[in-house]
């Protein structure tokens, strides 16, 4: 067994909004390189803000937070950490402002300081290995749900990041890019989080599935998640299983 | 999103620097709009439609869209021959129209179709981010730019939530009145539209924070540097040059 340098490190994370109660509560938790690690989180449960709070975009009101080795603390800080982490929002919408695709996707290496051309050639790049080729001149807002999760998967894959944290990626898809979507994350040699309430996705692209409850993720109670079969005498009866 | 019928082509005009076209759009447009002299404004018209006629683009579109125009001069062609004071042509009653009304009108026709050409020809024929860029170049401030720029990109997603909105109140039962619950319905339409709009806002700008925006747009157009922008600035100012010679001779 070898160590991997852990990427993200939370400890004793708690935030709340103002005037609610808490959302987050001393929530600790590691990703390490390599780590594929799935949360099943009920809607409301701050996952949303969990990964916010890893991107910088909210302040935590206690804890502290520590990215690819370095303790976060101010705005500047986290501006290098974003080319680092690339998270994919649960609207797709939100993500693309561009008029056109290519011009999204080649937006964050632009901004990475990349010439034209090299965000170009990467922007291309990451569109065919998505199998977007032909996307490049389409109008962002004229996709198709699927379509834009896709494109908004390859403007944050297109800055190269070492993680990903990913926001219900697969709400609202059909099931050929549920496919697709699993085909590339099990392609694609990336640590990520990936937060979902679907077991047959989260079995076919995580490693570890942890349950998040009551502003923590509970690392103890790792799920697992298996078919089985039984009879019963009575068995058009609903029933529970515990 | 809104189309950029004019934006893609390969004409003179489309390869010119964005930051020259909008100089040349907005110093001739400028002088039209201050010029009153018919042999001036005669030839601005003419400058507009060979602007038109360098950035090849598809006539039937550009009508479309001077035809919008039109719509509201015929409202000032109605109005203004027969309330401006000045020489009597021709009376109709109590209705007398004057000479001053209708020199007046042509001037305004004059001016608003030049100008609205001059502006198709040499602006809408560049990306509206292009715009943004080049405005930025020209000096103007960066956070009027980037109104611009969203504002453009996000005006349809308003306007689709304001109909999922609009469409919520119709499936159950809702027809507009004059009562106060119609008006109350419209003001927690209003009311919420704003909200939906100010979160859409944020969370935008979170996502661009997450790839790394910092204020400023970088373009992915090149534009060719070759003969076509010196050439271009001396046909304009030429063309400048020529207008105010006419207006003040």
């Amino acid at each position: 067994m070898h160590t991997h340098e852990p990427l993200i490190k939370l400890d004793g994370i708690s935030f709340s909004y103002p005037g609610g109660s808490p959302v987050l509560e001393d929530l600790t938790f590691t990703l390490s390189e390599h780590d594929r690690i799935g949360i099943v989180a009920p809607n409301g449960s701050g996952k949303t803000t969990l990964l916010h709070i890893i991107m910088g975009l909210l302040t935590p009101s206690a804890g502290s937070l520590e990215l690819f080795g370095r303790v976060m603390q101010t705005e500047k800080d986290f501006q290098d950490v974003r080319r680092k982490a690339g998270l994919l929002f649960q609207d797709a919408d939100d993500q693309l402002f561009s008029p056109t695709v290519l011009e999204d996707v080649a937006f964050g290496p632009l901004n990475m300081g990349k010439t034209k051309e090299e965000a170009l050639a990467l922007s291309r790049k990451t569109l065919a290995y998505l199998g977007l080729e032909d996307f490049e001149d389409k109008i962002t807002f004229k996709l198709s749900g699927g379509e834009k999760r896709l494109v908004a998967l390859a403007t944050v894959l297109a800055m190269e990041p070492q993680v990903l944290l990913l926001d219900e990626p697969t709400a609202g898809l059909d099931q050929d890019t549920k496919k697709r979507l699993i085909k590339t994350l099990s392609e694609l040699d990336l640590a990520y989080i990936l937060i979902s309430h679907e077991f047959d996705f989260l079995t076919a692209t995580t490693d570890h599935m942890y349950p998040m409850e009551n502003g923590k993720i509970l690392v103890d109670e790792e799920l697992h998640v298996h078919v089985h079969e039984h009879a019963h005498k009575v068995g058009a009866h609903p029933h529970r299983h515990v | 999103m809104i189309e950029e019928p004019f934006a893609k082509g390969d004409s003179f005009i489309h390869n010119i620097d964005p930051r020259l076209r909008i100089a040349a759009a907005a110093m001739l447009s400028i002088a039209v709009a201050l010029s009153s002299g018919f042999a001036t404004l005669l030839s601005a018209l003419a400058i507009a439609a060979l602007a038109l006629v360098a950035a090849n683009l598809d006539w039937r579109r550009v009508c479309g869209r001077l035809l919008v125009v039109a719509g509201f001069l015929i409202l000032l062609w109605l109005i203004l021959p027969i309330t401006h004071r000045g020489y009597p042509l021709y009376s109709l009653g109590p209705v007398t129209v004057t000479r001053e009304g209708i020199m007046l009108a042509t001037q305004i026709t004059l001016k608003s179709f030049s100008i609205l050409a001059l502006l198709i020809a040499l602006v809408a024929t560049m990306p509206v981010a292009a715009l943004g860029n080049a405005l930025g170049s020209l000096g103007v401030p960066g956070k009027l730019n980037q109104l611009l720029l969203v504002s453009y990109r996000y005006i349809f997603v308003i306007e689709q939530e304001y109909q999922r909105l609009v469409r919520a109140a119709k499936i159950r039962g809702f027809q507009p009145g004059t009562n106060l619950h119609t008006y109350r319905t419209y003001a927690y339409l209003a009311g919420m539209l704003f909200v939906r709009a100010s979160m859409r806002a944020q969370r935008v700008y979170q996502a661009m924070l997450c790839r790394g925006f910092h204020g400023r747009y970088i373009p992915l157009q090149t534009f060719k540097t070759g003969k076509q922008n010196p050439v271009f600035a001396v046909l304009t100012l030429s063309a400048l040059v020529s207008m105010l010679y006419l207006e003040w001779t």
